[in-house]
């Protein structure tokens, strides 16, 4: 039987973490995105021809959407079980009748809504800069929801690991924030010479913006369902490394 | 699985806990704790005393050997074994942007309980934190986060309570405040498992002790058990004239001067058929020494405590 009012109790935690650090957690990785879409899609995007047909500025709108999602994703989930680790009041949570599975669905869960609340507020401001269509809002929500989840897990990893503040900023930044500025968030692959198009194929990133982009306006540079099968097995690669974790013990317990 | 009554609310069995780097923690402890009562775990710093409990809370996973709580298996089925304990760690570790009664409302839901708002400001208002409940945790004092961390642990009704180093950073008044809840807790059926390396508190507080050193539990025995048997007396007596030495004819008695001979001790053991106070003031009394005043001393817990680790 599950423990729901220790998940809710986690989550809950976690959501009034985001509330009093709204600055921080929603308003300024909106401002440095809307700075985005001024700069490459109203000042520069006007100058550029446009993508498949659509014009630059509302090309780039899925890959800023999923660019934020996968670095909020991370540093929030990460931050989530690392600052608990770190001030030593993660011996409640151990020492509560809640499962894995339960801390997993609090602090992750948490970490995933903060971040599809903050994708969905960036999509609603860059409806104010470029004209917009989504050609499959479902699709849409499914690639959200699910990069979400995956990659909150994947901070989730990341603040489990992590035995400094040095180390929950590293992957964010030196590897995610190249591998989406590389996978596709400014450009179509396409546009690449053949040699680089090829080795673009080994980022994991650009098949959650071309599934993503192909939600909104179905063009995409690769196919949409091969997007799907990737990200539902990052998600699985993440769920395995997870489990692994709680079996061993690894970082959280002696 | 039921429990009959006087079955151990704790029983801990040949457990070990060697961490990775090789340090053995805990080596082969076996332990009952019995229901409702107040059990102090006395050791150094060092001697195991926060690993044991961490072992049976969770925190920490032993290497082999079993605990059962309440006839339940730490391990397999801590979700019923966990929800009977409360644990006060030894660090003020908190949330410091939370305040008082969100932290202690989110210990209870993380224990499984429905929210329950006149329990709580009952168990703040016990606690003299209802005035400072919506404060933030990092403007509270130590002796006031010490208090968050009791409130927290007892904010699911715990059967089980371990308060790891209690008075750890407390003041006087505090530490009485807090004997005095203990007490409370245990007139309505608590179980308290104390740590500490204060003697007097254990002293104070326990109905029995057990006392570890270097992950070995080497001796458990109710307090005044244990008091009586290890204890020794000692009668001093207030001379009305300083000796330089003792008189040769007094040689076969425990007895030895101090303060420069104006006080005469003679020690004695309380369990011995004959304590032999008797005869030694007889002789004292035919070699003509005489005392104005006479007072007895009881050995504490401390010093029992130290000459049992020393013997380790």
């Amino acid at each position: 039987m599950i423990n729901l009012p220790a998940v809710s109790a986690i989550y809950k935690f976690e959501m009034m973490r985001t509330w009093r650090t709204l600055a921080q957690s929603i308003a300024s990785p909106v401002i440095s995105t809307a700075l985005y879409f001024i700069v490459f899609g109203s000042a520069i995007g006007s100058r550029i021809a446009e993508i498949d047909g659509v014009s630059y500025g509302a090309f780039i709108v899925p890959g800023l959407i999923m660019f934020s999602i996968l670095t909020q994703s991370i540093s929030n989930a990460a931050f989530g079980i690392y600052f608990p680790r770190f001030t030593g009041t993660i011996y409640e949570v151990l020492s509560a009748p809640i499962s894995p599975l339960e801390i997993t669905l609090g602090y992750v869960g948490a970490a995933a809504s903060k971040s599809i609340i903050l994708g969905l507020i960036i999509l609603a401001t860059a409806a104010a800069f470029v004209p917009l269509q989504i050609a499959h809002p479902v699709i849409m929500l499914l690639f959200l929801v699910l990069t979400a989840v995956t990659f909150s897990l994947f901070g989730f990893i990341i603040g489990i690991w992590a035995d400094g503040f040095e180390k929950l900023q590293i992957i964010p930044l030196l590897l995610i924030t190249p591998l989406a500025f590389l996978g596709g968030t400014f450009y179509s692959i396409s546009m690449l010479p053949p040699f680089w198009q090829t080795v673009t194929l080994f980022n994991p990133v650009v098949y959650l913006i071309s599934g993503f982009r192909w939600s909104f306006y179905e063009i995409s540079d690769v196919n949409v369902w091969l997007s799907l099968v990737m990200i539902t097995l990052f998600l699985s690669i993440a769920l395995g490394i997870i489990w692994w974790i709680f079996k061993s013990g690894y970082r959280l317990k002696a | 699985m039921t429990l009959s009554e006087n079955a151990p609310i704790i029983s801990i069995s040949h457990l070990d806990k060697t961490y990775d780097d090789g340090f053995k923690a805990l080596k082969d402890i076996s332990l009952d704790i019995n229901k409702g009562e107040i059990f102090a775990l006395l050791g150094p710093n060092g001697a195991g005393k926060t690993t044991l409990i961490s072992a049976i809370c969770g925190i920490v996973t032993p290497s082999s050997g079993t605990v059962k709580v309440a006839g339940y298996d730490i391990i397999k089925e801590y979700r019923q074994t966990r929800k009977l304990i409360g644990l006060v760690p030894q660090e003020l570790t908190t949330d410091a942007f939370e305040t008082v009664t969100n932290t202690v409302n989110f210990s209870r839901g993380l224990f499984g309980k429905k929210p329950d708002p006149a329990y709580i400001e009952e168990l703040l208002k016990s606690l003299t934190l209802w005035d400072k409940k919506d404060n933030q945790l990092m403007t509270l004092s130590g002796g006031m986060k010490r208090r968050v961390l009791i409130a927290k642990a007892l904010s699911h009704q715990p059967d089980i309570l371990f308060l790891d180093e209690p008075s750890a950073g407390v003041d006087v008044e505090l530490r009485k405040e807090m004997w005095s809840l203990v007490r409370k807790l245990r007139e309505n059926g608590t179980t308290i498992i104390l740590t500490t390396h204060y003697i007097e508190e254990a002293e104070e507080m326990a109905d029995r002790v057990g006392v570890i050193s270097k992950g070995e539990v080497i001796l458990v025995e109710e307090k005044s058990v244990l008091m009586k048997k290890l204890g020794k007396k000692q009668v001093i007596l207030d001379l009305i004239e300083p000796l330089n030495e003792l008189p040769s004819a007094l040689a076969a008695y425990d007895l030895s001067l101090i303060k420069e001979g104006q006080e005469l001790i003679y020690t004695y053991d309380t369990n011995a058929n004959r304590t032999g106070i008797t005869t030694v003031l007889k002789a004292l009394s035919d070699n003509n020494i005489k005392f104005r005043d006479l007072n007895t001393k009881e050995s504490s817990l401390e010093e029992i405590f130290v000459e049992l680790v020393q013997e380790k």
